[in-house]
């Protein structure tokens, strides 16, 4: 280290250093946390408070007490509207215009119509995969609303209602569902892997929570771009997670950088009470996720989810904390039923009874929770279900149609995009398998390929 | 709407009764075949068949005839079972003869997704068989230190894909465990982290994964891979008696697929020997877990077509692998190919096609040709392309012999 360098540092230290503490001494480190400069205090016969460097404004006591967090109230969970659709504020009201309302009414109710007919669909053996978003289309389609249409989105999987709400057309869904080749995805992820760069949603993977720590870089990214650009609206990271998820490594680290860098983003954990089969109970003993904002120094709420209302103003007040001084993480626990399987791959009453989901259907639901308060202001009648739904479902089965007929993408993207340019290595593996295809053409049907057998030359033709 | 195809309009008429049943016991096979990029004609590919394939026992005296099994078992009965269920039969064996053997993991109390510790949380407690929070690495740290305190734990990863979160506790710490204790001697023996590996077709980019590679570049694991029934009861025994961690890989297409007699005793099979399951004497071909199959249905074609005889070689263990076993067969032959389904830089088969140059290089009529994945991923679409099917073996064959 240069001596100029050294000069310098002591000069930032001198004006930083607290003036409470004379006895900081000159050798502390350049940033000097309140608690290094005053080491000292703790060890004053007289003092209330301690000032260890791990914990700040912690008082004495002689009281031997554990904290005994299974003995506190639980957290309290926000709603707007009760179980039947009535207003429980009637001064704040819903905080949503009937014409938003009717929007957000009908995007639940494509939503699940469009779970239901792609669940049936795989059950046929007409895509490989599925999963319902069923009793959590108020989370999903709900917060998305209340974003800014360009705030970065994470998701895990169960996560539609968000690609829907911001403008995922059907045969955008189509094409990912039936990996043809207009999906986006290139044919290479799982139906339900949906990513649209243009609605600003990054691609869902199947890996858990990995994408925690994401929305926390990019928050930050995004607080870093605030500042440097005051002119462009201030924007937010979103992310969305299970309470499964929630116990993976990535989630507390996510947290805590996001607390530590003090990064505008959005945690939205959709608790839905199930990890496939594994039940809240094996998950986690505290108070649910939002207990454990605290831990982490982050502001937290508990929604009620099937209260998209709820939900909406939990998210956009998210939003406003999230960009207040400077940047900071919130989360928010948004409280669901799993009311479908976890996905077409697993049966869920090998391990919940029938009758718990069916209590859970009848019980509450954030689409019959909207529908009832649309129909208490006249603003929906059954004759409007009827034909909304008719409308709808057509709609989803002319997608559906149009989706299911497209070819597969070219064979070519089974290669491209792995590094940004074909290395040696692939290009000779691509003659081979193209030397393969030309010798062997009734072992292979290429023709379900968009292009044939023509893609791989376009690879092979690329610049090096 | 423009005219529909039939089967939209059985969708809809479904939608017409939204309360109707979904069929309930259709799981994950639910789903077959369509996207196989094999064509109706084709010769080879599509001609791998479980029912036949010689790589099984279908009769249970030619599963009692494994020289492998000791006397008593050979003497004993053997039950129809997949390989699912051999895992299961060998937990519940071990869970019954060793009250230090515990088995968890995500989803394993009600049996796990692919059903291989079903009812055994119901028949031994949730004491010893439970469910953990999702946290892979939490999970096998979890199953490190009860190992480390004398437990036998049986970790499972739900998917191979999903193991990378454990890979600092199975590298850094499981791996390393006796070496770093010196003198004090503890270690991590009984450990086994079980996994289901591999494609099944349908799994994209994160159901689809052989990282077995990974975890063969790292010493003081056995990285054990069972092709069948039996060999997955027999190993696992072994792996969870082993003094050593044991990564067991479960090809997860085989779960369902490949059905063999097996012996109803348990068994012990080596972990340090591979398995020479056809001999030949034109070419060895070295392979492990589901391509075997791809390989011997290849062979079968190969052989018919050129008059030659392959010799076939099933690794198991593949870290620390059977060397001899192996030069022994391609001195014999004068020429090898590797077979795998991960891809194939730093693979398994670089490592053998090494091996062989090493010590067999007088005796090689051709150089050894790997048959992997390509140098990609496994993309959804592209699956059939991308892993070895009979058509490429069948073909390295020719050109081998050709050479
Ligand atoms: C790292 C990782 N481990 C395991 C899995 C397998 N897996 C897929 S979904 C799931 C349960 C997730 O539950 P939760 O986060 O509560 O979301 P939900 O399905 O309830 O919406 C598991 C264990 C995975 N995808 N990734
Ligand atoms: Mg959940």
């Amino acid at each position: 280290m240069s001596l100029r360098s050294v000069t310098r540092r002591l000069d930032i230290r001198a004006l930083r250093r607290p003036s409470s503490c004379p006895n900081a001494s000159l050798s502390l480190p350049r940033i000097i946390p309140v608690w290094q400069a005053c080491r000292n205090v703790a060890s004053t016969p007289t003092a209330e408070k301690v000032l260890f460097p791990g914990a700040l404004n912690s008082e004495f006591t002689n009281n031997l007490e554990f904290m005994r967090p299974s003995k506190n109230k639980a957290i309290s969970t926000f709603r707007i509207l009760d179980q039947y659709g009535q207003v429980l504020d009637k001064e704040r009201g819903v905080d949503t215009t009937d014409e938003e309302a009717l929007g957000l009414y009908q995007n639940m109710v494509r939503l699940n119509i469009m779970d239901l007919i792609m669940f049936e669909a795989q059950r046929q053996g007409r895509l490989s995969f599925y999963m319902v978003s069923t009793g959590e289309e108020g989370i999903s389609v709900g917060s998305a609303s209340a974003l800014n249409p360009t705030d970065p989105v994470f998701c895990q999987y169960r996560e539609a209602g968000v690609f829907m709400q911001r403008g995922f057309s059907l045969d955008q869904f189509m094409a990912q569902l039936f990996s043809n080749t207009d999906d986006t995805g290139r044919g290479r992820n799982m139906p339900v892997h949906y990513g649209s760069r243009e609605l600003h949603i990054r691609t869902v993977s199947s890996t858990l929570a990995t994408q925690l720590p994401h929305a926390a870089g990019a928050a930050y990214a995004l607080k870093l771009q605030n500042q440097q650009n005051p002119d462009v609206e201030p924007r937010v990271a979103v992310t969305y997670f299970g309470e499964g998820a929630a116990s993976e490594g990535d989630f507390h680290a996510a947290l805590n950088i996001a607390a530590t860098r003090q990064a505008p983003c959005i945690f939205i954990c959709r608790n839905n009470g199930y990890a496939i089969s594994t039940p809240t109970s094996d998950q986690y003993r505290g108070d649910g996720i939002a207990s454990r904002g605290a831990g982490y120094g982050i502001d937290t709420l508990r929604v009620d989810g099937n209260d998209i209302f709820a939900v909406r103003t939990a998210t956009r007040e998210a939003r406003r904390l999230a960009l207040t001084d400077g940047g900071k993480p919130v989360l928010i626990e948004m409280m669901a039923y799993r009311v479908g399987h976890h996905s077409t791959s697993d049966d869920s009453y090998a391990y919940r009874q029938k009758v718990e989901v069916e209590d859970w259907k009848r019980r509450d639901n954030p689409i019959t929770r909207l529908r009832k308060w649309l129909e208490e202001r006249d603003l929906w009648n059954e004759d409007e279900e009827r034909e909304t739904r008719s409308q709808l479902r057509k709609d989803i089965l002319a997608a559906f149609d149009r989706g299911e007929k497209k070819k597969k993408p070219k064979i070519r993207h089974a290669f491209d995009d792995v590094w940004e340019n074909i290395t040696d290595e692939q290009r000779a593996h691509v003659e081979e398998l193209k030397d393969i295809l030309t010798r062997y053409p009734k072992e292979y049907d290429v023709s379900q390929y968009e292009g044939g057998l023509d893609s791989l030359d376009e690879l092979l033709e690329k610049k090096r | 709407m423009a005219a529909k195809s039939p089967s939209i309009r059985a969708l809809s008429r479904y939608l017409l009764r939204p309360q109707a049943p979904l069929h309930p016991r259709c799981r994950q096979q639910c789903y077959t075949k369509r996207y196989s990029s094999a064509v109706a004609g084709a010769r080879l590919n599509g001609t791998v068949e479980y029912d036949t394939t010689p790589l099984l026992y279908h009769t249970s005296k030619a599963a009692l005839a494994n020289p492998e099994l000791p006397e008593d078992v050979r003497r004993g009965q053997t039950k129809r079972i997949n390989l699912y269920q051999a895992v299961n039969e060998a937990l519940r064996h071990a869970l019954q003869s060793d009250e230090r053997v515990i088995v968890f993991g995500e989803d394993v109390q009600f049996g796990g997704v692919f059903r291989a510790t079903m009812n055994l949380a119901s028949d031994f407690g949730t004491e010893r068989v439970f469910n953990t929070p999702l946290s892979e690495q939490g999970l096998v740290g979890f199953a490190i230190g009860a190992a480390s305190e004398g437990m036998k734990p049986v970790a499972e990863i739900q998917f191979a894909d999903y193991v990378y979160p454990a890979f600092d506790q199975i590298v850094n710490e499981a791996a390393k465990y006796r070496y770093m204790s010196g003198a004090n001697q503890v270690h991590c023996g009984g450990l086994v982290v079980r996994m289901p590996t591999g494609v099944v077709g349908h799994g994209g980019l994160y159901h689809s994964q052989s990282p077995e590679a990974l975890f063969t570049h790292i010493p003081g694991l056995h990285v054990v891979i069972p092709r069948s029934p039996t060999q997955a009861k027999g190993l696992l025994l072994s792996a969870i008696k082993s003094n050593d961690p044991v990564v067991f890989m479960e090809p997860k297409i085989l779960y369902r697929a490949s059905i063999e007699q097996v012996p109803v005793d348990p068994f012990y099979l080596p972990l340090d020997k591979a398995e020479v399951l056809k001999t030949g004497k034109d070419l060895t071909i070295v392979s492990y877990g589901q391509p075997l199959y791809t390989c011997s249905a290849a062979i079968t074609a190969a052989e018919k077509d050129f008059g030659c005889s392959v010799e076939l070689v099933d690794l198991r263990t593949i870290y620390p692998w059977d060397r001899e076993t192996v030069l022994d067969s391609v001195k014999k032959t004068g020429r090898a190919i590797v077979v795998h389904e991960s891809m194939q830089n730093a693979g398994v088969g670089a490592e053998v096609a090494a091996t062989i140059q090493e010590q067999a290089f007088l005796r090689l009529e051709a150089p050894v040709k790997r048959v992997t994945g390509w140098a990609t991923f496994t993309g959804l679409m592209f699956e059939p392309l991308i892993i070895p099917d009979v058509t490429r073996v069948y073909d390295a064959i020719k050109k081998t012999l050709d050479y």
